[in-house]
């Protein structure tokens, strides 16, 4: 069942073949596209801030599946019917966490060399971009579900989930970026433990949440 | 799962919506082969009843016991809005490994259906559409949340038919309708029955 599950949620929303298409990526790509622009075309300052440009962007990318994320399936009933069928509300979400995760994790992290080349970032600092992506985004995917999870009966659940990532995903940011600032390796070990607590935690939070969801 | 024997037993349930109390004192005991009807006007509680039952909520009083898989149908379908028909049923076939996925499909007369997406589906179909993903389910207890509402005439006496097979066949069907059915044998309750006195609701 959790292979089915999985294969359906892939379906839903992985870029090109669900109904969310290629969106987050092509917003991801479009601001490192902007920011030249904004601030012209002088490569050693595109260099020193194009890495904080492409995390900023993939922070707010995390943001746009996040709408129909969880509240979508709780209206169909499908957690329901999965209920029914035994399968733990925890396990519904640790599939929607991973299945959430690569449809815009690894596109993001592909999305990364046009926009690093558009933003003049190269060597060392692209090497540091690349892996604290690869670390920080099933981080920020999880802060993302559990959200989804939380704000899926309210009326203005959507809105309200990109403000409450932006806080939360502060840490994974600051370390993120940070790494590029200092072109140390370091605190991207901060970025991937802090990931790691997140996805750990985030199906049990918003297994509960969509329980808790049922009650009302 | 098959070889038990099913069972659906509500012990002195009492439901809230809000702070409201919906019913109180609810009991009943359903054994292999019984359909009951759960009548009462819209918002008396019928729907917070099947989901109670169904294990979704947790009543506010009161306990269920039940031996057997359980399938809900009810105002939801489940069904991927986006999905053709026959591949958003394909899933829960799927899933439930059912094996005589085309012979439900053509009982409730969705052959035509296959490829048009979900969402395009009238309500009567896809009412008939969830109640093929309740057949492929193939399990003893039935929760059935209005089964009728929206369907023609022809439909309504396909769902009578389908529960008098259910039953014959040794299954369990607890049925929320307004609406009457035709199936021998079936108990009835009104809800509004269990509804607190004035004076108890205030208490």
């Amino acid at each position: 069942m959790i292979a089915a599950l999985l294969r359906r949620d892939l379906a839903q929303f992985f870029p090109f073949t669900g109904s969310g298409a290629a969106l987050p990526v092509v917003f991801f790509v479009a601001v490192a596209m902007l920011f030249p622009f904004a601030v012209g075309p002088d490569a050693n300052l595109l260099a020193k801030t194009g890495g904080g440009v492409v995390w900023i962007a993939a922070l707010l990318a995390a943001i746009l599946p996040l709408e129909k994320l969880v509240a979508r399936d709780i209206e169909l009933g499908f957690f329901d019917q999965l209920r029914l069928r035994g399968m733990a509300e925890e396990a519904m979400m640790a599939v929607r966490l991973l299945a959430h995760w690569l449809s815009f994790g690894p596109p993001l992290v592909l999305a990364t060399f046009p926009a690093a080349a558009l933003l003049k970032i190269e060597g060392e600092t692209f090497q540091i971009l690349m892996l604290g992506l690869i670390a920080g985004t099933p981080g920020l995917a999880a802060i993302g579900l559990m959200i989804a999870a939380l704000t899926a009966s309210l009326r203005a659940g959507a809105a309200l989930s990109g403000l409450l990532l932006i806080p939360l995903a502060l840490p994974i940011l600051i370390f993120g970026a940070g790494a590029l600032a200092r072109q140390d390796q370091v605190s991207l070990g901060f970025v991937a433990a802090i990931s790691l607590a997140l996805v750990a935690l985030a199906p049990f939070a918003a297994g509960a949440a969509i329980r808790a969801a049922r009650e009302n | 799962m098959q070889a038990l024997v099913p069972s659906l037993i509500a012990d002195n349930l009492a439901c809230r919506r809000g702070d409201r109390l919906l019913f109180r004192r609810l009991s009943f005991a359903l054994e292999p082969g019984a359909a009951c009807h759960v009548m009462g006007a819209n918002g008396a509680g019928k729907t917070t009843l099947i989901r109670a039952v169904a294990g979704l909520t947790t009543p506010y009083a009161g306990e269920v016991r039940r031996t057997g898989a359980l399938a809900l149908l009810d105002e939801r379908t489940g069904l991927d809005p986006d999905l053709p028909l026959g591949r958003a049923l394909a899933f829960w076939f799927g899933v439930d490994g059912t094996g005589d996925a085309a012979a439900i499909i053509a009982r409730l007369r969705l052959e035509a259906l296959a490829e048009v997406p979900v969402r395009y589906l009238s309500t009567g179909q896809k009412k008939r559409a969830a109640l093929a993903r309740v057949l492929g389910q193939a399990a003893p207890i039935w929760l059935l949340d209005e089964p009728l509402s929206g369907l023609d005439t022809a439909s309504q006496g396909l769902v009578s038919a389908l529960v008098r097979e259910h039953c014959q066949g040794g299954g369990i069907a607890l049925i929320a309708s307004h609406q009457p059915l035709d199936v021998p044998g079936m108990t009835a309750f009104a809800i509004e029955d269990f509804a607190p006195a004035e004076a108890e609701e205030e208490a």
